[in-house]
């Protein structure tokens, strides 16, 4: 069969358009954008309300459901308080990657790099606590958590410079060393075996009016700071270009390899910065849990709040909401599959990231055939 | 973007608005009885399960509604621990009691700030030198259910050597351990003198997998065990991957932490485990009476909180229950001490008997011994505080690594 036969035979055997077809959206105005994330949170809501009555076989009000995804957050000013801590931490961790995703470098490593950073304060306390004053401790551990930070996160991106390794497993296989030197020194660290370090009361952050102030004080600061370096400087200029398309950098002479690594120090030294905090204002201590899970959340966060630090408030805001306000209906609930929650999670955020679709894509029904004509 | 922003600014506003209308309702100290637990993991862990059916079998002997137990799960051994605790304080707790190892210094410190609620954790070591009124220890001399457990794989060892299926040379055990912590030494070892109280020729190969709670690396541990020559497979640790590995290679297994008959009901003997009901039951007593708890509380066979499961006859040798009744009167009894150091060919060191040995009872840093632990013929374990200690490294059991 030749080529014209072919087409031809396409042709007969799709008469007519498909039912509906994906076409990109020119920009929304604001006003209509944000009425398809409202619509799509109120469905999410509605969806959870649904499942709620199904899997909690009726015992469960729906309506209590998410007075309690409240309550987890907000019912006393302490809870307040451990809500603010959370999106600061989270959004440290999600500042730290920001750079890297925006210059599309894919960076899955904050999780090794705050851990490592983790490890190196702790480290410090451990050798060094006994012999300095608290002030020139805290220096030691600011230090050696930045500079672990940055080496976590400089090496892959050396490797990507120089001989265009993939940055993906790259940064991967280095948070499994991360965790693993971890248990390796919780091993020396606890001859008795049990692997648990006991809360360490030197090496901590003063307290400013309670323990999480100046945390979340530290963190605004630096979602400020980061927006300026974005928005305003030339550095921050070329991460986008680098992102946008690493020909039109080499083009303008911006050294893309340079960015390349530029950005991840940076990014590193930011982790880094979240670790120390992590360590000194929080955990005194660390295991291989320390990090949880948030320098991978973190990306979630980054890319949500497409790399706006101000909006990445709102992003980290919303999964700590979430979180804390799922803790909330275990507790609460005992009747309900503790995996419930996490379910009531998936839902709103499997919305919120689909409605992305709708605000950049809309759907083309198949016109009729008189208005075809 | 200016306005996009100020939108969502405005949004948080209204959000942390609703806030404050919710957080008048705080719930605090009302005269109702509430017991508080936190919990490292949920019902799907064998080790946090065995918490939840002891807190609901106390509840329900004590009569207290679902209201009055509160349970927060999957809480890791972090500041969100401290954030826990201060919760259910916040929620109206009288008692607060956490379930993880881990736990401990978090929970010490929201026990320094909460003087009129009462927190005991499990498995720690902390209440008999921090000496705060309101913060408690418990275990359970779970060594003595590890050497009744034993017993039974002795016996199982004897008839198999009695059958002609293997030599009394081959009478080799593989154990798979978490961590080489003292409370997993002393539960192997236990359970190792256990069988040898029977079977004088037996030894043991000990395999750690570094991990309290990682079913594949358990079921790989004990498939290797098997494979290096091991007639019969224990473990301490949390998943089911030693005993499936056991069902499918026909290898008969004591369990930990509860009866895993169902799974594998051609290969399981016994299982020992700490029953906590006693224990919840009692802190919920106390605390109502307004009556003092003990700094350290330990768990016993006379008190029920070591227990062991039901005997699967169809795994277990013949007259297994009878002799183990014959024990169980003993250890009760105090006529028979599992870490006798006096009897011949049960617990030598280098082929020497032990006369000496410092524990680290009072922890501290560096771990120092600091406690003489064997007087009277036998090493005392869990007398001088509730968590195990016995970390001696005797004849007979082979450590095939190191991992922690």
């Amino acid at each position: 069969m030749n080529k014209e036969n072919k087409a031809s035979a396409a042709k007969e055997k799709i008469k007519k358009e498909p039912l509906f077809h994906i076409a990109k959206r020119a920009p929304l105005p604001f006003w209509k954008s944000a009425m398809i994330r409202v619509i799509a949170v109120l469905l999410a809501l509605v969806v959870c309300a649904v499942v709620c009555y199904i899997l909690g076989e009726g015992k469960v009000n729906p309506l209590e459901l998410f007075s309690k995804l409240f309550e987890g957050n907000f019912e006393t000013e302490r809870k307040i308080w451990r809500t603010l801590k959370d999106i600061a931490v989270l959004l440290c961790i999600s500042l730290a990657v920001t750079p890297a995703f925006k210059m599309r470098f894919w960076n899955i490593g904050a999780e090794g790099q705050v851990l490592v950073s983790c490890l190196a304060s702790v480290a410090c306390v451990y050798y060094l606590g006994s012999s300095l004053p608290n002030g020139v401790l805290l220096l030691c551990m600011f230090g050696a958590a930045l500079v672990t930070g940055i080496l976590w996160a400089v090496l892959p991106a050396i490797f990507k410079a120089k001989w265009n390794t993939n940055e993906t497993l790259f940064t991967l296989m280095m948070n499994y060393i991360a965790t693993s030197l971890v248990s390796f020194f919780l091993i020396i660290w606890t001859p008795d075996g049990s692997s648990s370090l006991k809360e360490f009361q030197i090496g901590q952050l003063p307290v400013v009016y309670n323990q999480y102030l100046l945390l979340v004080i530290i963190v605004a600061l630096l979602t400020v700071g980061m927006y300026i370096y974005l928005k305003y400087s030339k550095q921050g200029y070329e991460i986008a270009v680098v992102g946008e398309s690493q020909k039109t950098a080499c083009y303008i002479g911006i050294s893309v390899k340079k960015v390349i690594v530029r950005t991840m120090i940076v990014s590193g030294a930011l982790c880094g910065l979240a670790g120390f905090l992590i360590v000194s204002a929080l955990d005194h201590s660390v295991t291989t849990n320390t990090v949880g899970g948030r320098g991978f959340t973190a990306i979630m966060v980054s890319w949500l709040g497409k790399f706006n630090p101000f909006i990445m408030v709102l992003t980290s805001f919303l999964i700590v909401f979430l979180e804390h306000g799922a803790q909330e209906v275990s507790s609460d609930f005992p009747a309900i599959n503790s995996a419930f929650p996490s379910i009531i999670t998936g839902i709103i955020l499997f919305f919120i990231i689909g409605c992305e679709f709708f605000v950049n894509y809309k759907l083309v029904m198949r016109q009729k055939e008189e208005s075809a004509k | 973007m200016f306005k996009r922003v100020l939108s969502l600014v405005i949004a948080v506003m209204m959000i942390a608005g609703a806030a404050m209308t919710f957080s008048s309702c705080t719930t605090g100290d009302d005269g109702v009885f509430r017991l508080g637990v936190i919990l490292l993991h949920d019902e799907f862990s064998t080790y946090d399960l065995n918490f939840i059916n002891g807190i609901n079998a106390a509840a329900k002997a004590l009569g207290l509604t679902a209201e009055q137990v509160i349970i927060k799960k999957n809480i890791p051994e972090s500041n969100d621990c401290y954030e826990a605790a201060c919760d259910l304080v916040a929620e109206g707790c009288d008692v607060i009691f956490a379930d993880s190892f881990g736990h401990e210094s978090f929970l010490l410190k929201a026990a320094k700030e909460n003087p009129n609620v009462e927190f005991c954790h499990a498995t720690g070591t902390m209440a008999h030198t921090e000496k705060l009124d309101n913060f408690h220890n418990a275990f359970a001399a779970i060594y003595e259910g590890r050497f009744l457990a034993g017993v039974a794989a002795g016996l199982k060892i004897n008839e198999m050597i009695e059958s002609g299926k293997i030599t009394a040379e081959q009478a080799k055990m593989g154990y798979v351990g978490a961590h080489p912590y003292a409370e997993v030494i002393s539960g192997y070892t236990s359970f190792y003198l256990g069988a040898k109280s029977v079977c004088p020729s037996v030894t043991m190969e000990v395999q750690f997998t570094g991990d309290w709670y990682h079913e594949t690396k358990e079921n790989n541990t004990a498939l290797a065990l098997i494979n290096n020559g091991c007639i019969l497979i224990s473990q301490h640790a949390d998943s089911m991957g030693a005993p499936t590995a056991c069902e499918d290679k026909g290898v008969p297994n004591v369990s930990y932490n509860g009866s895993t008959v169902k799974d594998c009901p051609e290969t399981f003997i016994i299982s020992s485990r700490i029953d906590w009901t006693p224990y919840i039951k009692y802190i919920c007593e106390q605390a109502m009476a307004d009556k003092p708890i003990d700094t350290d509380w330990t768990g016993t066979i006379a008190n029920g909180a070591v227990v062991v499961t039901e005997i699967n006859e169809k795994a277990a040798a013949a007259g297994t229950a009878a002799k183990l009744e014959d024990v169980k009167a003993q250890l009760v009894a105090g006529t028979l001490h599992v870490f006798d150091v006096t009897k011949d060919n049960y617990i030598t060191v280098n082929g020497e008997k032990v006369t000496s040995y410092m524990a680290d009872v009072d922890t501290d840093d560096k771990f120092t011994p600091d406690t003489e632990a064997i007087y009277g013929g036998y090493f005392h374990e869990s007398e001088k505080r509730s968590a195990p200690y016995f970390n001696m490294a005797i004849d007979g059991i082979t450590i095939l690594n190191n991992e922690g």
